[in-house]
């Protein structure tokens, strides 16, 4: 890399999987990575802006390709959120994972970028010495995403039951309406309110930080030398071309789920 | 890996996505998308009726034209009948006409032969009351005898 060396491997990782930091507080809390929200709104407002421009000037007559290309896109998640939701999904629940689905597709496909190149660009072109790119390696974000779900789950719940019928429903659910069971039926639901966010995030975030760490460990394969360039590259291809599967498999199930969880609080278990 | 502010941000940054794509981005495409599936099935639906409706025209033409078939072909047998009424009725006003003329005719004639028989009845009484004037000569009384003379002439 351009500007610094590296003595050691765990340094060269080290350097491309720490954040750009920018505290303003004592408490470590108070601090945020700047390129995960950069990175995060620049391909929100990039992804959806788009679609926003097309969707503005949306004919019903014949459609222009582009427009084409974007009802495939709308026809895929309501076909998706069709099969799991069976209320007014338009209100709410389709836009929501149509935004799910493209943001995270487009923070996952980051990952493509080769990642010494952009590190050295973000050196040279931008003069940052921290900089990931890929948002959705960051737990931060992706338990953003989930506990946004999570909030919306509980929202939904009790606009749909109530107070009371959500809280009928924590204790006397799946056991039985009896007092000797409430800790146990409000246990079982806790374990599962505190599973569902946590596997959400944890699962997109494993996915796409696993593919990082693996790029980088090619990456430091290729810098030892002709044959670890020559395999290195071979196994990079293999990986990249691997790693658009998950990409886009990852944005899927994680778009799925937040269908599911929303359904689920809509119709009850 | 630590839990920060960035979870924050990002969190309003989805929150906020979310509502414009709620907002702004899925009715119109849901809309334009839905307009045209009605615009599709309503032209299908009009091409089926326009279909029908053409199937209809032609079966009231093909009935329509075979009623006319019979009616001309019955208003052809009544001319026909007519004509031959028509025919007929000249043939007998002829007949009839002819007959009169001929009734007429032998009137005439015989009218004709009385007015000459007349004719001739008074000539040949003159002429016989003239004859017999020259071969009787005073003998016979004009006046006495004509009597007589016109009930001759009568019996000519």
């Amino acid at each position: 890399m351009t500007g610094s060396t590296y003595n050691t491997p765990s340094d060269y990782i080290g350097h491309h999987l720490a954040f750009n930091e920018v505290s303003f507080g004592d408490h470590p809390f108070w601090t945020m990575h700047v390129d995960s929200v950069v990175m995060a709104i620049f391909l929100g407002l990039v992804s959806m802006g788009f679609i926003w421009l097309v969707a503005r000037k949306a004919t019903s007559g014949v459609p222009t390709k582009t427009q084409a290309f974007i009802e495939l896109l709308f026809g895929f998640i309501d076909n998706q959120v069709k099969t799991s939701f069976h209320g007014d999904r338009h209100a709410f629940v389709a836009p929501a994972a149509l935004t799910v689905f493209v943001w995270v597709l487009m923070m996952n496909a980051m990952d493509f970028l080769p990642i010494d190149i952009m590190a050295t660009i973000s050196n040279q072109l931008f003069h940052v010495e921290y900089w990931r790119n890929v948002p959705t390696s960051d737990i931060n974000t992706t338990f953003a995403l989930a506990l946004g779900i999570w909030f919306l789950m509980i929202f939904f719940t009790i606009k749909v039951r109530g107070f009371y019928g959500w809280m009928h429903e924590l204790f006397c659910s799946p056991f039985g309406t009896s007092v000797w069971v409430w800790p146990a039926n409000f246990m079982f639901n806790l374990i599962e309110y505190v599973s569902k966010p946590l596997s959400h995030s944890l699962r997109l975030f494993g996915n796409m930080y696993a593919g990082e760490v693996i790029f980088l460990l090619l990456g430091m394969w290729a810098a030892t030398g002709v044959a670890g360039t020559i395999f290195g590259a071979i196994l990079g291809a293999g990986w990249s071309i691997f790693h658009i599967l998950i990409v886009v498999l990852q944005a899927f199930i994680f778009m799925m789920l937040t269908v599911v969880y929303l359904s689920m609080a809509h119709e009850g278990h | 890996m630590n839990i920060n502010f960035t979870l924050i941000a990002q969190a309003i940054a989805f929150s906020t996505l979310i509502w414009f794509t709620v907002k702004f981005v899925w009715p119109p495409l849901l809309n334009a998308i839905e307009k045209r599936q009605k615009e599709i099935a309503d032209g299908l639906a009009a091409a089926h009726e326009g279909k029908m409706s053409l199937e209809l025209a032609a079966k009231k033409n093909e009935e329509t034209l075979s009623e006319v078939k019979q009616k001309s072909t019955e208003i052809i047998g009544q001319a026909e009948k007519r004509a031959s009424e028509i025919v007929e009725e000249a043939r007998n006003n002829a007949k009839s006409e002819a007959e009169r003329i001929l009734v007429g005719a032998k009137e005439e004639i015989a009218q004709e032969v009385n007015r000459a028989k007349e004719l001739l009845r008074a000539q040949v009484s003159v002429l016989a009351v003239t004859g017999a004037e020259k071969i009787l000569a005073k003998e016979i009384d004009k006046t006495t005898h004509a009597d007589m003379l016109s009930r001759l002439a009568e019996e000519l």
